[in-house]
């Protein structure tokens, strides 16, 4: 007995998953903080979550070109995961910024709040450092659990409920195909390493051909399409996006998104590697599919969280294009362009959270009529973070694009770099046409109720500082995601 | 004699079946049963995989997707039970005030 313990605690490896297991302890600990802590105070929860946000990050950076392999090789912990761990952590210290006098103004200051976005980043973390599918599983229902526990945060407010209750039936729906594809994989190739598996497939290739490996790989992607919010699986997305709290709707759409990602890149190119050519041909339709309903529909959208609903379903789109190009280039512009997203669409959707009025009834484009000279900073602000979106220089909405594409060019899928391109020139005029609103139509109202709450500027402030420093000094990150690559 | 091809016939028809009910039925408790028979048709198909290969990866996956299935059987009833309280209804036709 005592030699079977020594085994297994030589494969255990506690620095592979450090991070993550910060992460939790803190927020279980900030669980009980909040619980006897006075009812509506909740600012020092948030403070203690970007104190828990900030050792985590440390502790993930010290691990940085020494990757931690650990449990019998089920979870690493090398660049990649460290790459995305910090687009995770970024999304989080964001969001919890913008999170405090949001839940006071809306009537919901409940401690809870903070814990679950700490978990929701522990389950990213693993899903970008699992090696297995049974951690990638487990960390995708960690996140989606406190995802739809956030995204019904309201208890009071139907369309929160409705959003939370949405969420939570697709996922689950998903997750159905996402482990029954796990299974047929399994019973092909007797693992559920994603490792065994490329090896049993490149060992025999026979297996391509088989009904079940063809069938588990389909259901697993598209359990993980549900979740990046593909087309065609994207029908939940501007729903949930619409009625969730808004600072949870800006960390949805970037944190677990970028998640779904990193493990959708290292189960298809390292995993499913052997039929990278169906990859390709499937993903070069969904990237297209995604970015053209995505823009299309955001144009005729008045409400604008709905509307940014719909511009993270493209930029979901461009994102996979880095997919179909399948080289270095392209790898690394998914992680550039997903830290880049965080930076731009979490800012746009922290001048929403300060603009908005109680119930977020104001949110539309005549809404927002005058209020680029009524808040010059916000207005700036805003005007910065949707020319990142548009994909203008000099900001790093830009850059991320120009990666992507350069990636695609090299692979030589010239057009899908094309359709790609005249997408962001359509999504130039649903960008513009806000900050048309803001600054050519006359104010209906003063926009007294703004005020410029302190962690929500600094937010903003950050979100701003990433925006425009990657997107003039853009080697020195793409350096590292190139190290970050595999 | 019933091998595993049984089993994984029989667990996709299941998974079908669930499939199939997500997609038609109307009632959200139904929806979520639905859910639930697509996760155990998985597990089925887990169980009968891990005999057939004499590989106990399959039955430990079991029992994470039947926690990971408590838990989320826990918030979804939680959500329902709000939803229900505001629109004295948990109809999916309710679900009605998010669209464009």
């Amino acid at each position: 007995m005592e030699n079977l313990g020594q085994i297994a605690m030589q494969n255990v490896n506690m620095a592979a998953i450090m991070p993550s297991l910060v992460l939790s302890g803190f927020g279980m600990v900030l669980l009980l903080i909040s619980v006897f802590s006075k009812r509506g105070r909740t600012a020092h929860v948030a403070w203690m979550s970007i104190v828990a946000l900030v050792v985590t990050a440390i502790v993930t950076v010290s691990g940085w070109n020494n990757p931690q392999e650990g449990f019998a090789g089920s979870v690493i912990l090398d660049n990649f995961a460290i790459f995305f761990s910090m687009i995770f952590i970024i999304a989080a210290v964001l969001t919890i910024l913008i999170s405090d006098s949001y839940l006071q103004r809306e009537g919901y200051p409940v401690g809870e709040y903070y814990p679950l976005i700490l978990f929701c980043t522990a389950g990213a973390m693993w899903m970008a450092s699992g090696t297995d599918l049974m951690t990638i599983f487990l960390g995708l229902e960690v996140l989606s659990v406190s995802l739809y526990v956030l995204a019904g945060f309201f208890r009071g407010d139907v369309r929160s409920n409705e959003a939370g209750l949405k969420y939570f039936f697709l996922g689950a729906f998903s997750t159905g195909f996402l482990l029954y594809g796990i299974a047929l994989l399994y019973g092909v190739s007797g693992s559920t390493k994603i490792a065994v598996i490329a090896q049993h497939v490149s060992q025999m290739p026979a297996i391509m051909e088989n009904p079940m490996f063809i069938a588990g790989s389909i259901l697993l992607l598209i359990g993980f399409l549900f979740k990046i919010g593909a087309a065609p699986f994207h029908m939940w997305a501007p729903d949930v996006y619409q009625g969730a709290p808004t600072p949870i709707t800006a960390f949805m759409s970037a944190g677990p998104k970028a998640a779904a990602l990193a493990a959708l890149l290292r189960i298809s190119i390292i995993g499913l590697g052997s039929i990278q050519a169906d990859i390709t041909a499937l993903f070069w339709v969904l990237a297209v599919l995604t970015m053209i309903i995505g823009n299309f529909i955001a144009l005729s959208q008045t409400n604008i969280k709905r509307m940014l609903a719909y511009s993270s379903i493209a930029h979901a789109g461009y994102a996979m294009v880095g997919i179909v190009a399948w080289n270095q280039i392209g790898l690394s512009a998914i992680m550039f362009y997903m830290l880049v997203y965080t930076f731009m669409n979490i800012g746009a959707f922290a001048v929403l959270v300060l603009a908005g009025k109680k119930g977020e009834e104001n949110l539309t484009l005549e809404g927002f009529a005058g209020f680029g000279f009524k808040r010059p900073f916000l207005g700036v602000a805003m005007c910065i973070f949707l020319f990142a979106l548009m994909g203008l220089p000099p900001t790093a909405g830009f850059t991320g694009k120009f990666f992507v594409f350069a990636g695609a060019l090299k692979a030589g899928y010239v057009w899908l770099a094309i359709i790609g391109v005249l997408n962001s020139a359509v999504s130039l005029y649903y960008y513009l046409r806000v900050i048309v609103y803001m600054y050519f139509k006359d104010p209906q109202e003063n926009f007294a109720w703004v005020k410029l709450e302190v962690p929500a500027v600094v937010s903003i402030v950050l979100a701003l500082a990433g925006v425009l420093y990657l997107g003039i000094f853009p080697g020195p990150v793409m350096e590292l995601a190139k190290m970050a690559g595999f | 004699m019933i091998t595993v091809y049984h089993y994984l016939i029989l667990s996709a028809i299941i998974f079908s079946i669930g499939t199939f009910g997500v997609l038609t039925r109307k009632n959200a408790i139904v929806i979520f049963m639905c859910i639930e028979l697509m996760l155990n048709a998985v597990n089925l198909t887990f169980i009968a995989l891990s005999r057939h290969l004499q590989n106990m990866d399959g039955q430990i996956f079991v029992f994470f997707v039947m926690t990971v299935a408590a838990a989320e059987a826990a918030v979804g009833l939680a959500l329902m039970i709000t939803f229900y309280r505001n629109r004295e209804s948990i109809d999916s036709d309710d679900f009605n005030l998010l669209k464009w």
